[in-house]
């Protein structure tokens, strides 16, 4: 059995997840990266976006809305200021943070703040929505 | 007989504020265990977060990022003041405003101009008596205290300090430091100073990191977040203090009600006691009279 790693997603409310996993796979800014056990120490910005992690056969998914991971070599911190695990996420109430959000946007071409802000709700809904589906699949 | 019924009024009268209190003072109990609860859960968060700005402005250049820029001149500051929704917390929402006002007037005597942020309703109430201006207020938002209020908070300062409405903001909330110790405390938020961006007591081997995208570029991302870090332990701590005052107030009014009902109830039996005394010598009065005739 290969080495593991230890997996802590972390936000402002709790620690969201501790967990020895084989794999970690999360979304930076420039692109995704995974990390097995023995990565170098690493350090990277999140997008939103989603992040998964595999123990055995068993791979599970989660939303993360922005944030920053740091890797050392046996542990992956991730602190977003918020995340959910695909489980737990609140279908319902994204699809209505959807439509929220897309209603603002046209109502906000205007006022570009107020535009800006409407696209990353939407974005994290539209990711919690995704997110959400995986599991639905599996 | 009228004095003795009206005492009777008072002690049940003091008995229902002494509930009342009673009732408050366990309501301040819970709710300062489920805020305490709350400042736990996020420690871990704002610790590992202080941890890796530390290691990631080492060797910054200060003159990096526009939040951590020391501005030339100042003329115009912010306050985001942290106060209470509620009263019936002993001094505590007083010393905040206090705090605050002392800081207004300093910041007038020093020639600068200051915008007000006012985030709890107590000390939306004082200024707006006082006809001072605010730049925004948000009251009646202390109730729940989350991470949500905090960004929005912080978002205030920021866009203010962004857009060069104020060249300093600061942020004045409520201490928490035992049950029956609160100190109003004022702290610089921005620009972000390089020391409050690195903990001294950081001892372990440092670690050189790749990053994605650069250093700098990370750090971007990062102070801003910093930014809702410090503002909500500064909620939290606010929302912490004013329940551990008012769970004193209550604790203090409740032993005065007891206090009251005993002196009450002394004042009520010697009423009674000299009015037993008059109706005997009225009788024995009566029946002497009646022998002598």
């Amino acid at each position: 059995m290969a080495k593991q790693i230890l997996l802590e997603v972390v936000t402002p409310d709790k620690l969201l997840l501790s967990k020895e996993v084989d794999v970690v796979v999360a979304a930076s800014v420039d692109g995704e990266f995974g990390v097995l056990a023995g990565h170098v120490p690493f350090l990277a910005s999140l997008a939103i976006g989603e992040m998964r992690y595999r123990v055995g056969n068993q791979t599970d998914y989660a939303a993360i809305s922005g944030g920053f991971a740091e890797v050392t070599g046996e542990k992956v911190t991730i602190l977003a200021e918020a995340a959910e695990l695909a489980r737990e996420i609140d279908l319902d109430r994204a699809q209505r943070a959807r439509e929220r959000a897309q209603k603002r946007m046209a109502q906000a071409q205007a006022e570009q703040l107020d535009y800006v802000r409407a696209e990353t709700a939407l974005r994290r809904a539209m990711l919690r929505l995704k997110v959400a589906g995986r599991t639905q699949a599996v | 007989m009228a004095a003795l019924r009206d005492i009777q009024n008072k002690i049940s009268a003091v008995k229902k504020t002494r509930q009342i209190t009673r009732a408050m003072n366990m309501v301040a109990a819970a709710r300062l265990r489920q805020v305490q609860e709350r400042t736990e859960r996020f420690r871990p968060y704002a610790e590992k977060f202080s941890e890796v700005l530390s290691s990631l402005s080492e060797g910054m250049d200060p003159e990096a990022h526009p939040l951590l820029a020391q501005p030339e001149n100042v003329e115009r500051v912010g306050l985001i003041l942290i106060t209470a929704d509620r009263g019936l917390c002993g001094s505590f929402n007083m010393n905040l405003i206090l705090k605050g006002q002392q800081f207004l007037t300093e910041k007038k005597a020093a020639g600068q101009e200051a915008a007000l942020y006012a985030v709890g309703r107590k000390g939306v109430d004082y200024f707006r008596r006082r006809k001072v201006e605010f730049a925004k207020i948000m009251p009646g938002v202390m109730n729940v205290v989350d991470f949500d209020l905090a960004t929005e908070v912080a978002r205030l300062g920021l866009n203010a300090f962004l857009s060069g409405e104020v060249q300093e903001v600061y942020l004045l909330y409520s201490r928490f430091i035992s049950l029956v110790s609160q100190v109003p405390t004022l702290e610089k938020l921005l620009p972000i100073s390089a020391q409050a961006a690195e903990p001294g007591e950081e001892a372990g081997p440092k670690l050189e990191y790749l990053t994605e995208p650069s250093a700098a570029e990370i750090l971007v991302d990062l102070l801003p977040r910093y930014l809702n870090v410090r503002v909500y332990s500064g909620l939290l701590e606010t929302s912490t203090s004013e329940n551990g005052a008012r769970m004193a107030a209550m604790d203090n009014a409740t032993r005065n009600c007891k206090e009251m009902i005993n002196n009450l109830t002394l004042a009520f039996n010697k009423a009674r006691q000299a009015a037993i005394t008059t109706e005997l010598m009225d009788i024995v009065g009566g029946a002497e009279a009646l022998k002598a005739g």
